[in-house]
């Protein structure tokens, strides 16, 4: 059986190349797929609890990160195919209208 | 007092403070409502409220005749502090029923002649509107006047003697704009300064009088004065001869007496009516009235006594021969009223106090007459004026002086009625017997014979003089031939103008009997308030002399002016005849140039001192500029300069300095990207996460 810490780290590496991939690229789409990235590396971490402690928790947690970043997905796209309308353009660094 | 009230029911004495309330009624009324009314309106209302007190004057003095005690009727409060209680109440005695029927007696007289007086003088100068004006004046001087002669205290009295003064000074400039020919000249406006600063230096002396009084006496009503009197001049008569001489002060401003008479002579500027009025009958006799008012305390010191008599005397004298060589015929009757006026104090002063109320009166009847005759002739001269310059205006002609004697000569003819009336004036004033002048004067000398000889001959010196310059004056008006155009065109006065002069000619002549010798009556009438009358004993010696005197001296003037008149351009004969002392006759002793360069070049020398260098080199130049401002001005660059700006305003530019500096700084981190909005979020979970792990 495969140890615990090694999902960890896994569900770890995961999320660290998630953040990167939001923090570094410019492509909203690609922040977007980052973003699930870093959700799915949660979800790792979760499940990977579920069986040490072999509880249910994480799992029923997991059904509910998968759900709202599904409904996240939809909110998101929508707003990235409006965006491209008025832009022609996803990239984040020309959305900064609002910055102070 | 129950005792008084009783005795006088049923008579008038209540009445009294409406001989000041008529005038000022009138004068209110001409103020406010008659400005769109015509000149009649004005004049008759004006006169009416001057007659109305003069009924009730008459009523007065019926009411005196039954109860000849004096009365004091209370008005109103007007100052109470502590022990000091002054108040407004009329005395209705003997002496003040006199004044009160003389002024409004007179006034109303003069009132009327000036309905047509200013007729003509507002319409010879142009300018409508000042008739309404003139009428407000005289009913404010008949109010004034009334307030003088009828208050209880000195203080009314002094009340009185400035609303006088007042009058005399807005009538004397009423043309203030003008000269006496109409000229633009500021020669009237100053004219009536002149009276006003003379008046005030005799005020001064007023003032002190009454100061020293209240200190004295501790009050200012007649009857305490008079009451505590003659104990004080037993303890200190010193006191009593300083407040008679500061009063003759008074009396030497208000009754041109030497050294104060230079304003009257000037004073003729004012309308011909004002002259008579205020610069012959009334106001310039409120001198004379003060002293006899005062005989309680002039009887107390016979070197006072000695000193208005001799102040009196040298005026009647002096005067007299100035108007010997006067040629305006408004400035020889205004040099004899000085004259007459100088009698009426010698008499006072001698203690004659009923002879000197007696000149008083006949002066005022028949002054009166002479002044408003002048004005008459002066009016016909103007007529003739007008009445040539209508015939050919084409040339312009220099203006010629209406009032000059010289430019006359002749007015017999064309003036009758204002010849007979002069005549009789002067007649009466230069004192031929049975005329009014003739008793009142002959009082005077007979009484001054009995104290003061110096006195009776300056006296009688100035009665020869007053007879020859009114010889003189009538010659050279009324007789001869014309010596000007305007002189052969000269017409007569209306009805409105005559009647008043034909009622005082009346009373000039028959004004004796008032105190015919052996009747006495106006002595018995003054006994009830003055206590200390000599009773004045005819003296045909006295009476005789002066009589030959005053015959003599007309005789002398007809020989002079009268057998050969004057011709054109001629100079004075009396000037051939006397030389250098008519020339300085003439030039009225240079008291006007010498009062200049002694009083008044030194004041004004003065006041440009005080100008100049205390006032502009000391005070403004150094204190202000060099002290103060400069001073001032260093602190005030001090505060702004290290304060203000180096300190304050750092303090708020540094504030603003920091927000915005700030604020710059907080702007880089809010650039508008999400990326570096996540890594702050996640730089903060990273350290929040490090710190719960590291705890």
């Amino acid at each position: 059986m495969v140890p615990v810490s090694y999902y960890l780290a896994l569900s770890a590496v995961l999320f660290t190349l998630g953040a990167l991939g939001v923090l570094v690229r410019r492509n909203a789409l690609i922040i977007f797929m980052s973003v699930e990235l870093m959700l799915n590396a949660a979800n790792l971490a979760f499940v990977a609890f579920t069986r040490v402690f072999e509880v249910l928790n994480g799992q029923i947690f997991v059904f509910f990160v998968m759900t709202v970043a599904a409904a996240e997905v939809a909110v998101g796209l929508a707003l990235i195919v409006a965006i491209f309308h008025t832009k022609q353009s996803i990239d984040v660094d020309q959305m900064s209208s609002m910055k102070g | 007092m129950m005792l008084s009230e009783i005795t006088t029911a049923g008579l008038f004495f209540q009445l009294v403070p409406w001989i000041v309330f008529f005038p000022v009624i009138g004068l209110l009324i001409n103020t406010f409502l008659t400005g769109r009314m015509s000149e009649k309106v004005i004049g008759w209302l004006a006169s009416l409220a001057s007659f109305a007190s003069f009924v009730v004057a008459v009523l007065l003095a019926y009411s005196l005749s039954v109860h000849p005690e004096a009365v004091t009727v209370p008005v109103a409060q007007w100052i109470h502090i502590g022990n000091l209680a002054l108040d407004w109440a009329f005395r209705v005695d003997t002496l003040s029923v006199t004044m009160m029927l003389v002024v409004s007696g007179v006034g109303t007289l003069i009132h009327i002649y000036a309905i047509g007086y200013m007729h003509e003088d507002v319409r010879f100068k142009n300018d409508l509107g000042r008739y309404r004006r003139f009428f407000v004046f005289m009913n404010l001087f008949i109010a004034a006047m009334m307030i003088l002669v009828s208050g209880d205290s000195y203080l009314m009295l002094f009340v009185g003697w400035e609303g006088v003064g007042l009058c005399s000074f807005l009538l004397i400039g009423f043309w203030y704009e003008m000269d006496t020919l109409g000229r633009s000249s500021w020669a009237n406006s100053d004219a009536a300064k002149k009276a006003f600063v003379a008046n005030r230096i005799g005020d001064f002396g007023f003032l002190i009088a009454a100061f020293l009084m209240f200190w004295t006496f501790g009050s200012l009503q007649f009857d305490k004065i008079f009451e505590l009197a003659p104990q004080v001049a037993q303890a200190s008569p010193g006191i009593i001869v300083a407040i008679t001489l500061f009063m003759l002060i008074g009396v030497t401003g208000k009754s041109a007496q030497i050294p104060l008479f230079v304003w009257l002579p000037d004073a003729m500027a004012g309308p011909t009516p004002v002259s008579a009025l205020i610069h012959a009958a009334t106001m310039v006799t409120a001198g004379v009235y003060l002293v006899a008012r005062s005989a309680a305390l002039y009887t107390l010191v016979p070197q006072a006594q000695f000193v208005v008599a001799l102040v009196g005397a040298a005026t009647a004298f002096f005067a007299a021969t100035i108007a010997v060589g006067q040629y305006d015929i408004k400035k020889v009757l205004a040099y004899s009223t000085i004259s007459q006026l100088g009698y009426m104090v010698a008499a006072v002063g001698m203690g004659a106090y009923v002879a000197g109320m007696f000149h008083l009166i006949t002066h005022a009847f028949f002054k009166a007459l002479l002044f408003l005759s002048a004005g008459s002739v002066i009016l016909g001269m103007e007529r003739g004026h007008h009445h040539l310059a209508h015939g050919h205006s084409e040339h312009e002609e220099e203006i010629l002086d209406p009032g000059d004697m010289r430019n006359m000569g002749g007015l017999r003819k064309q003036m009758p009625v204002t010849f007979w009336v002069y005549l009789v004036g002067a007649l009466a004033l230069g004192g031929v017997f049975p005329l009014a002048g003739f008793w009142s004067k002959d009082e005077i000398l007979a009484d001054s014979s009995l104290y003061y000889p110096l006195v009776y001959w300056l006296l009688v010196l100035g009665a020869f003089l007053t007879a020859f310059y009114m010889g003189r004056q009538i010659f050279m008006v009324f007789f001869g031939q014309e010596r000007t155009e305007v002189a052969k065109h000269a017409e007569e006065s209306p009805a409105v103008i005559t009647i008043p002069l034909i009622i005082l000619a009346t009373l000039s002549v028959f004004g004796g009997v008032l105190n015919l010798p052996g009747l006495h009556t106006l002595t018995a009438w003054l006994e009830h308030t003055i206590a200390f009358i000599h009773p004045g004993e005819f003296n045909l010696t006295v009476a005789l002399s002066s009589t030959i005197l005053a015959l003599l001296a007309i005789f002398l003037s007809w020989l002079v002016y009268g057998r050969k008149p004057m011709t054109v351009g001629e100079q004075d004969p009396l000037k051939k005849m006397l030389g250098p002392v008519f020339t300085i006759f003439e030039n009225k002793y240079w008291v006007d140039e010498g009062y200049w360069a002694v009083f008044v070049d030194r004041y004004i020398d003065l006041a440009r001192f005080l100008a100049q260098t205390v006032d502009w080199r000391f005070w403004h130049d150094w204190v202000h500029d060099s002290v103060i401002a400069s001073n001032f001005k260093r602190l005030a660059h001090f505060l702004a300069n290290p304060i203000d700006l180096g300190f304050i305003d750092a303090i708020a530019t540094g504030l603003a300095n920091l927000t915005q500096r700030s604020s710059a700084g907080l702007r880089k981190i809010q650039n508008g990207f999400v990326r570096s909005y996540a890594l702050s979020v996640l730089l903060g979970v990273v350290l929040i996460l490090g710190y719960l792990l590291i705890k």
